[in-house]
């Protein structure tokens, strides 16, 4: 069996990085996130890797976008504010086919914001941050285990799919300790024929770029692209269903959110009340069959967010209006108590809406 | 002896290799349009020419082969 | 007979885009022969700016990336960081390089990263129709300085060679001219040295080369490079600003 450690989530992802083939890390100083960095600083030397801190989170981003085209699994991590610096980067990566990790530890905003935990990146993540048509895998752990196991599997559907997964973590989860395992993964590999390695004057020159000026030929490239996450949406939705069986009041959370709200959920189940939790592990896709699963028994859903609600509204999409969606929230770094979930799921059942 | 072949078709007619002629060989063909619709450089004394590619060296488009 | 004088090998067959008399077909003309002769045709990766040159990655023959707007020094870096063993380049222009970009260009320079970089100096933002430059002369009218680049409400222009010329970190930083023959074959020479110090693990090699815009000069192409000679040479002066291993700085 292996190891059990105790480890710093932000390390977590640091470690498993390493462990999934990473040797590559870019990336500028943000609170609370740092120790990734720091962990990487330690132990690229070591191990025949770079870490490189950047003079900017756009130049961090960039140097991803090169290091990718140059066919590495490679990295970089930040937190809110500095996400919105590399939206840029996210984009041409998007545009250009390229995959790369990119987390986001969250904390509190707009602007600088503060620095506590908090899930407002939400929109940020799953509908753009960028411009363009494109979009991100966003995977959000729930545990320090989680921030490894989903790190690795980031970076594999990364390059299984040519493109950008983000980690969408928070705070808290970041810098709490819990003991973990790793176990041995096996690491799958890609051949990337489109890298840039140098043509050795044996094969056609490769271009990695997003400029298509003529409007059929970006139309078309976006067409693709769109079959390749249609494909996504279909094959990789992951989430976790908690007392789902019988359950009639449904409460929707994520991340760290998820852990307060399983408490409220079996206190109110010791109350009699039939209420179960999803958990969205994967953020786009938005595991919406978890949801058509249900739609015939449940009454209500309680959307759980450390934020002013923005998973929300995939909540009433991916349950078509079937039934009423509230909101029980907390921002600005601030998180929900179990007994202001529980409330929200007492005021479900009573149809106090 | 040198010889001086322009890609007529790829020129833009800029004229910076008739300036670039030390011995004024070249001209701009004001009377004649290429594919791209424009008048295009030729040579017009060649037995002047002393094959110095000067005129290759400043050309943008990289359309003149000297051969001495 | 023999061919004294013929396209570089590493330039493919498309046709450049750019306007009659635009030296950016020199200078693209200057870094594949330099290829050519030293012979990294197949190790070579290039880095297209965002500007005129935006198309780069269509001429020559060697892998390619485009870069976002003034970034191409953070995309080399990333490369040459995964495959120092490969020959990496960006070629960027003034607005590319020394406006947007000017955090990166200065970052990699501090860091004396392994690098190649051609800067394309021609006082004007060429691709988004004749904007005001970082580079612009004081005077200079533009689409966005109508009356005359006004140096007390839009300050002055950089000299991008003697400001990195300060660094420590750069190997060599060398300012050179097209509007002439002589020029040409000049600026060649700066351009071998700074793909050579790359190949000898030197560091951070930057080729200013100051060129010219006849379009939005609103000039002839003649007109245009007997422009650089008058107004743009004496505020930009061509030289090697910095040469780590001659020991050379001015």
């Amino acid at each position: 069996m292996a190891e059990r450690i105790l480890m710093k989530g932000n390390e977590a992802i640091a470690e498993a990085a390493i462990r999934a083939g990473c040797r590559h890390y870019f990336g500028y100083p943000i609170t609370p996130q740092t120790e990734i960095a720091a962990y990487m600083a330690k132990k690229m030397p070591k191990i025949g890797g770079v870490f490189l801190q950047a003079e900017s989170e756009i130049a961090s981003i960039n140097m991803v976008y090169g290091a990718a085209a140059a066919g590495m699994r490679v990295m970089t991590s930040s937190s809110s504010p500095g996400i919105s610096l590399k939206a840029e980067g996210l984009s041409y990566i998007a545009g250009s086919d390229v995959p790369a990790l990119v987390v986001n530890v969250q904390r509190g905003g707009p602007g600088l914001g503060g620095i506590q935990p908090s899930q407002s990146d939400y929109f940020q993540a799953t509908k753009g941050g960028g411009h363009g048509d494109y979009r991100m895998i966003v995977l959000a752990p729930a545990s320090v285990q989680e921030m490894a196991s989903l790190t690795i599997k980031g970076f594999d559907l990364a390059d299984k799919y040519l493109m950008t997964s983000m980690i969408l973590a928070d705070g808290t989860i970041g810098q709490m300790m819990e003991p973990i395992t790793f176990e041995d993964a096996e690491i799958k590999t890609y051949d990337k024929p489109w890298a840039l390695t140098g043509t050795e004057c044996k094969r056609p020159h490769n271009v990695v770029n997003s400029l298509y000026l003529k409007p059929d030929e970006l139309e078309k490239k976006n067409f693709e692209r769109y079959e390749k996450y249609e494909q996504i949406e279909k094959n990789e939705a992951m989430w976790e269903d908690y007392m789902m069986d019988d359950a009639e009041i449904c409460v929707v959370a994520f991340g760290i959110a998820s852990r307060v709200a399983k408490n409220a959920v079996m206190t109110a189940r010791s109350e009699g009340i039939k209420v179960g939790l999803i958990r969205p592990i994967t953020l786009w896709p938005f595991p919406k069959a978890a949801f058509e699963a249900v739609s015939d028994r449940v009454r209500a859903y309680v959307s759980v967010e450390l934020n002013m609600g923005q998973m929300i509204e995939d909540v009433r999409l991916a349950t078509k209006c079937s039934a009423p969606v509230t909101l029980c929230n907390r921002t600005g770094g601030m998180i929900p108590s179990p007994d202001e979930i529980l409330d929200s799921i007492r005021n479900a059942q009573k149809g106090v809406l | 002896m040198a010889k001086v072949t322009f890609n007529t078709d790829m020129c833009k007619g800029c004229g910076l290799c008739v300036d670039a002629c030390p011995k004024n060989c070249l001209a701009i063909a004001d009377d004649k349009l290429n594919q791209k619709g424009y008048s295009p450089a030729y040579m017009q004394y060649e037995e002047k020419c002393i094959g110095c590619a000067f005129c290759a060296t400043m050309c943008p488009d990289c359309i003149i082969t000297v051969e001495k | 007979m023999a061919v004294v004088f013929e396209k570089p090998k590493s330039l493919t067959d498309a046709p450049f885009h750019y306007c009659p008399g635009c030296p950016h077909g020199i200078i693209h003309r200057l870094v594949a022969e330099v290829i050519d002769e030293l012979g990294i045709e197949g190790k070579a990766i290039g880095v297209a700016p965002v500007g005129c040159a935006v198309m780069a990655y269509d001429y020559f023959t060697c892998d390619m990336i485009e870069a976002p707007h003034g970034r191409a020094p953070a995309v080399a870096t990333g490369i040459k960081r995964c495959r120092p063993d490969n020959v990496v380049f960006t070629y960027q222009g003034d607005g590319d390089l020394a406006s947007i970009g000017m955090a990166e260009t200065v970052h990699s320079a501090a860091r004396n990263e392994n690098i190649t970089v051609i800067f394309v100096n021609n006082a004007i933002y060429g691709m988004t129709g004749g904007q005001m430059a970082p580079t612009s002369l004081p005077g200079q009218v533009t689409q966005t300085s109508p009356y005359g680049r006004d140096v007390k409400h839009c300050g002055w222009p950089i000299r991008v060679s003697e400001m990195l010329a300060t660094l420590e970190g750069p190997e060599y930083v060398a300012r050179v001219a097209v509007n002439n023959v002589k020029n040409v074959k000049n600026a060649k020479k700066a351009i071998k040295r700074a793909f050579e110090n790359q190949i000898e693990g030197k560091g951070f090699s930057l080729v200013e080369v100051v060129s010219a815009c006849p379009t939005n000069w609103g000039m002839t192409p003649k007109a245009a490079l007997e422009w650089v000679e008058s107004d743009m040479l004496p505020y930009y002066p061509i030289g090697v600003y910095k040469d780590r291993s001659a020991g050379e700085g001015k």
